[in-house]
């Protein structure tokens, strides 16, 4: 059952629900607008209510390198990071997937430089989308308390074994104070549960080696165990946020869609901006349109089933990619709902809209656009050309 | 209450608009309101324009944008209104609650707004610096704001400032701000 309703910002939301974790190791480095995050983990550390072995560190590619040497010998292990602190930690992204090490990081997602922007956007998550990492994205604060909880879980899974970014949107969600329900702290420790680690190079009877060299044959091998873990662990995911939501009566569907059974428009949206369009699609609803709304919880691995099964009976689809990707026809999400509708022999017209880029705002009017477009879109009179909105 | 209520702030920093845009979302929390408030972040200086927002709703609630079209602005400094267009998309039927030494009359002239917009003054500054002993009238228009727009009640606005105060104030701090919200509630005029 749950506490009393409280208000908390996204990062503070985090922070209590490391706290109720109460990881080993935690290496960290603060950036905008993740700060608060590590900082009231500070707190917790210099007040005794946490026993983590917290690692004061002078970058965030020490950051992850700590929490990699931690994880591989055999500590939970928990950090966070944001926008220019995750594209530093770029190498050890890879490092942390394919040496299999469970770490949970939190990201608060913000724009990258240059022009220098401390403001959310996407393009720092998307440049970690083919690391091997499990990526999760909260709308809300208390999603991102319910995603942290579960990470570890997922993380730690004997199936998975790989590192999971539980995300948020900069500042947006991040900093903006909302509504918000915590569970006991035995309840959240009795849900996780104690960490065994399966392959901890402390573990002197069993021993083990981490991060060796590997040439093409078994290099290719392990890169495809690695792809295998990550696509093979969505119904582990999907297990894990349905007995969390049993546990606190908040409900967990990898993909979150709203009135999209009979649906003609559909809009495909990532994180908090998928408030501010279900807010328009229920008002066009009201006036008998026939429009829903698709929010994956989960961006890697890529719920393509899922997005299909909601998206199949719609005339016309928009994807909303709150980053780009240059030089490319289209942005990273609007490229894996096109790739999915591929594969699966669906031919909805999907147009990609770039939105809310450094933290632009997400107006009512710039959503109702995206609708208005779609009819166009389905009737043939708009093309489907990838648009920057808001602009 | 199932009606969104949108306030925006409007202030120079260290004010405490983001405090009072807090103090407002905790307090309708009490009575089990659903909340929202965020500061508009920019390059942060003291004295520098700011903006702020508070929702309250009965529903839980999905937008998480700026605020532009507000049923309620709430101005700390009297100053902006030289440099910010603070009525910028108010509703309506929206209020305008403002620190000033302006009376009423002066103040609408001044903020040029439609006739159906209400306008309401109060001394804030004054407030806090007689109470408080410094400029700092976040609390004070708070009180102002409950007793015009009735978005929380004044009782509950002081026993949430007992609460969030209790833990970092000594007793004369917290009851010092709690006569400036009384005070404020009293002095405030409409127009």
């Amino acid at each position: 059952m749950s506490n009393k309703a409280f208000s908390a910002t996204g990062n503070q939301m985090i922070a209590e629900a490391m706290r109720q974790v109460d990881p080993d190791v935690m290496a960290a480095y603060p950036i905008t607008p993740q700060t608060t995050i590590v900082e009231n983990y500070a707190k917790y550390v210099a007040n005794g209510q946490v026993h983590t072995e917290f690692v004061t560190v002078e970058s965030e590619h020490s950051a992850l390198s700590a929490c990699i040497g931690a994880s591989a010998a055999g500590a939970r292990v928990a950090t966070a990071t944001a926008s220019q602190g995750l594209a530093l930690m770029w190498e050890e992204l890879y490092i942390a997937a394919g040496m299999r090490t469970p770490i949970v990081m939190a990201n608060a997602n913000r724009a990258l430089s240059a022009p220098i922007n401390i403001h959310g956007d996407h393009s720092d998550v998307m440049g970690a989308r083919d690391t091997g990492w499990i990526i999760l994205f909260a709308e809300t604060a208390q999603e991102a308390y319910d995603n942290t909880v579960i990470s570890f879980k997922i993380a730690e899974d004997s199936q998975v074994l790989l590192p999971v970014m539980t995300t948020l949107d900069g500042f947006i969600t991040s900093h903006a104070m909302e509504r918000c329900e915590m569970e006991e702290d035995a309840t959240v420790q009795q849900f996780v549960g104690d960490y065994h680690p399966k392959y901890a190079l402390l573990d002197t009877d069993e021993p083990v080696a981490h991060g060796m060299f590997a040439n093409g044959d078994s290099y290719m091998k392990t890169r495809l165990a690695t792809r295998n873990a990550n696509m093979g662990s969505l119904p582990i995911i999907e297990k894990y946020g349905k007995a969390w939501a049993d546990v606190t009566g908040r409900p967990y569907d990898l993909v979150d869609c709203y009135e999209t059974d009979d649906a003609d428009y559909i809009v495909v949206v990532l994180g908090s901006a998928a408030g501010n369009v279900r807010h328009i699609a229920r008002q066009l609803r009201a006036e008998g349109k026939k429009v829903g709304v698709v929010r994956p919880r989960v961006y890697r691995p890529f719920p393509e089933e899922q997005i299909v099964e909601a998206c199949k009976g719609a005339k016309a689809v928009a994807v909303l990619d709150r980053s780009d990707s240059l030089g490319a026809t289209h942005a990273p999400l609007g490229a894996d709902v096109m790739s999915a509708f591929y594969a699966a022999g669906l031919s909805i017209p999907a147009k990609n809209y770039v939105y809310g880029l450094g933290g632009a705002d997400v107006t009512n009017v710039v959503v109702q656009g995206v609708f208005d477009d779609l009819e166009k879109v389905a009737d043939g009179t708009l093309d489907c050309d990838l648009r920057y909105i808001g602009i | 209450m199932s009606q969104l209520i949108e306030i925006r702030w409007h202030a120079r920093a260290g004010q405490g608009a983001v405090t009072a845009a807090k103090l407002v979302a905790d307090t309708a929390l009490m009575d089990g309101a659903y909340v929202q408030a965020m500061p508009e972040y920019g390059p942060e200086r003291t004295g520098a324009p700011l903006k702020a927002y508070t929702r309250v709703c009965s529903e839980p609630i999905e937008v998480h944008n700026n605020i532009t079209n507000p049923g309620i602005v709430v101005v700390l400094d009297d100053t902006l209104l030289d440099t910010v267009d603070v009525a910028e998309g108010i509703a309506d039927d929206g209020v305008v609650i403002l620190n000033t030494e302006l009376s009423a009359p002066e103040a609408r002239a001044k903020l040029g707004v439609a006739d159906t917009v209400k306008v309401a003054v109060v001394d804030a500054s004054g407030i806090a610096l007689d109470t408080i002993k410094r400029d700092i009238p976040n609390t004070p228009i708070v009180g102002a704001l409950s007793k015009v727009t009735g978005v929380v009640p004044v009782d509950q606005v002081k026993e949430r400032l007992r609460i969030t105060f209790g833990k970092k104030f000594s007793q004369e701090m917290i009851d010092a701000n709690l006569s400036s919200v009384d005070r404020a509630y009293e002095e405030v005029v409409c127009a």
